[in-house]
């Protein structure tokens, strides 16, 4: 019973997080004097021959498809409809192909460069710092963790520019930018596999080398405390060998608060992710994102805005359910 | 029959021959920021099997270091200085790092003073007990080892379903015990417990103090307990030995301490103790415990002590012990002059 109301108050604030969310992505583009549909036509319009009545005629009857003359009121309880569905509605600039097209497309590169990235700065970074704080590990384990820390200054894309002109271009070891070589085209196999991998590997490296640094410092801080903890000394008592009590008496503990750091890490590192995408032209949603900014394409950055939030509130909601699994101690709260 | 037969059926035939736990001429020093303070001072005292030993003190005169040094596991700035531990025969101190970590639990184990947290808060108490076994005992089955482990949690009137609960689970005298489980699960010969009920309701305490000597008859381990409380103490050890900056300046049988103390130290502490007598009157020592960092030459109670004469302030009293085998570290003791305690 106190499970099913734990659930039903979760998802009820995951229902009001998108519900914010949707409704200042809703308003905000109407709250600007600037008029989307127009702009593009008028655009187009300066291209070509020039006559104000025909494109006001154009400007009304897109309106009037997009359901733009219609009441606020109306357009608001529609547009909420419609978010529910991952309806956000058409590209301006790609009519007809639909944003969640677009997204759909674009997401599965960004899914993977950044899940990937923020998994293995969160592995790396948490046992190094780990390690570094650990009395007994010896001592040229513990030096590991200093040079990322002496990186985490240096923002990714600086990190992306470095690595491009080092490793890419000087060195010419990893290609400089695409999905994958031009001329190959995807499919299920090893050289393919490998050529996508080779692409991924600069602009992983440029999201993760800077990451590293935090989560050993966070994770350094956890561990002295948690090493000086009764439980752990009596691991020792207990005659334990040293790797069992490192294992499971030190880091699963020092672990615990660095599991809500990763949620919060997915929602920061997005920003990075798409200024690095850009980069290394990936096609991945901040690519689109940053195409869609220069175009002027409305529907386009505002779903895609809605579709992250929405996206991290959900992971946000979802690791909550996993923390009883981790700390015994949540499960009847 | 074998030695542990013979021990287990008549304690009293081997009990009665070697000590079981020896500790000899033990020093740690500390090394502080703000200078070396000798925290156990050339410290020696034998226990025999099934024997049990309490020692008292004020906080800080180093009971925790003492049981540390023994499992040796004194952490930096602390050192050992010198010594040596013999535990049924074996020098723990000369054993290298992995014997070492064989022994603690196996012949020699330790309950934490603070047993309320002494428990991983994320793993099972069943778990945390299985993974003390399989540290040490190889060739056992998974169904022993469960076994095993509810065996010791029953013997400390804990319920089986125990195994399966988390530490939040249970109260702060059902961790206690826990920990009495844990450390008798490998019947060690000695098991030190420091402080095993200070943080616990006085009914708590004596059924703590209860199962620790049930248990303590079961296996026939000596037993060291450590705490403030003399009057519990007394209920439950044959022997006080009371510390003072470092040292057992008493070490005797417990109708010795309380009807006849020697040293001038335990003398005050029995004071101390409330009697219908002096109801009401509260007594304590004078002068406050000294810092280990500038302790006062010669004897180091002597600043306090009532009886203090010259050779107190000058000159560092030594061990002497009586033939009933009381050891008395002070000036004034004579132990020839030993009348049997009138009672
Ligand atoms: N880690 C440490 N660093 C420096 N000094 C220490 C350290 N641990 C203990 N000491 C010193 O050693 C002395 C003995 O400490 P210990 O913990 O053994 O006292 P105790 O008799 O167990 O006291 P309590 O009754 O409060 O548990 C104290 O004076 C203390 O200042
Ligand atoms: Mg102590």
């Amino acid at each position: 019973m106190a499970t099913l109301l734990l659930i039903a108050r979760r998802f009820g604030f995951l229902f009001v997080v998108i519900w914010a969310a949707s409704t200042i992505t809703f308003f905000i583009p109407r709250l600007s004097s600037v008029n989307p549909v127009r702009e593009r036509f008028a655009e187009l319009a300066r291209l070509g021959g020039y006559n104000p009545d025909d494109l006001e005629r154009i400007v009304a009857s897109f309106s009037k498809q997009f359901g733009l003359d219609r009441p606020l009121w109306d357009q608001y309880v529609d547009y909420l409809g419609s978010v529910l569905r991952l309806d956000f509605g058409y590209s301006l600039n790609r009519y007809p192909v639909t944003v969640t097209e677009l997204i759909m497309q674009s997401l599965p590169w960004t899914i993977g460069l950044l899940l990937v990235s923020t998994l293995i700065a969160f592995l790396i970074g948490n046992l190094l710092g780990a390690i570094a704080a650990w009395p007994r590990a010896p001592g040229w384990a513990r030096s590991f963790s200093t040079p990322f820390v002496l990186f985490m200054g240096v923002p990714p894309v600086l990190m992306g520019v470095l690595l491009l002109f080092f490793v890419g271009f000087r060195l010419k070891l990893l290609p400089l930018g695409g999905a994958y070589s031009i001329g190959l085209v995807p499919e299920w196999s090893w050289p393919f596999a490998m050529d996508l991998l080779r692409h991924q590997v600069l602009p992983a490296l440029a999201l993760i080398l800077g990451s590293i640094g935090s989560w050993v410092l966070t994770m350094r801080g956890m561990g002295i405390t948690i090493q000086g903890e009764d439980y752990v000394n009596f691991a020792e008592h207990k005659g334990l060998r040293g790797w069992r009590i490192f294992k499971d008496y030190y880091l699963r503990n020092a672990l615990l608060p660095q599991v809500t750091g990763f949620a919060l890490a997915l929602g920061t590192v997005v920003t990075s992710a798409i200024i690095v995408e850009g980069l290394f032209a990936l096609p991945g949603v901040g690519t689109v994102l940053i195409n869609a900014i220069r175009a002027n394409d409305f529907p386009v950055i505002y779903g895609i805005v809605l579709f992250i939030t929405i996206a991290i509130a959900t992971i946000m909601t979802l690791m909550e359910f996993l923390y009883p699994l981790l700390d015994p101690r949540i499960k009847n709260q | 029959m074998n030695v542990e037969q013979v021990q287990n059926t008549h304690p009293e035939l081997v009990s009665a021959e070697t000590p079981v736990l020896q500790v000899q001429n033990l020093e740690v020093t500390y090394y502080t920021d703000a200078g070396r303070a000798k925290a156990l001072d050339d410290l020696s005292f034998s226990l025999k099997a099934g024997e049990k030993l309490g020692i008292v003190g004020e906080s800080g005169s180093g009971k925790s270091t003492l049981a540390l040094a023994m499992m040796q596991m004194i952490k930096s700035p602390g050192r050992i200085e010198g010594g040596q531990v013999y535990v049924d025969g074996t020098e723990l101190m000369a054993l290298n790092a992995e014997d070492m970590r064989r022994s603690r639990l196996q012949k020699i184990a330790y309950i934490p003073q603070g047993a309320m947290n002494s428990l991983n808060p994320v793993m099972r108490i069943g778990a945390q007990m299985v993974d003390a076994v399989i540290s040490h005992v190889e060739n056992e089955s998974k169904a022993e080892t469960k076994e095993r482990c509810m065996l010791a949690l029953e013997s400390v009137d804990l319920a089986r379903g125990t195994f399966k609960m988390f530490p939040h689970e249970l109260s702060g005298g059902m961790k206690q015990r826990v920990c009495i489980a844990i450390g008798i699960l490998l019947q060690p010969q000695v098991i030190i417990a420091d402080e095993p009920t200070s943080a616990l309701d006085v009914v708590t305490q004596r059924q703590v103090m209860e199962t620790i000597d049930r248990v303590r008859k079961k296996i026939n381990a000596a037993v060291i307990l450590i705490g403030h409380d003399m009057g519990l103490m007394a209920q439950f050890v044959d022997k006080v030995a009371v510390m003072y900056a470092g040292r057992l300046v008493e070490v005797s049988t417990v109708r010795q301490m309380f009807t006849d103390p020697q040293q001038p130290y335990s003398k005050a502490l029995i004071n101390c103790l409330p009697n219908l007598d002096n109801k009401g009157v509260f007594q304590g020592i004078p002068g406050l415990a000294p810092s280990l960092l500038r302790l006062p030459g010669g004897c180091a109670f002597h600043p306090r002590c009532e009886l203090a004469r010259d050779i107190c302030k000058t000159s560092r009293p030594e061990p002497q012990s009586d033939k009933s085998g009381r050891s008395v570290i002070c000036h004034l003791f004579d132990k020839e002059a030993q009348n049997e305690p009138s009672s």
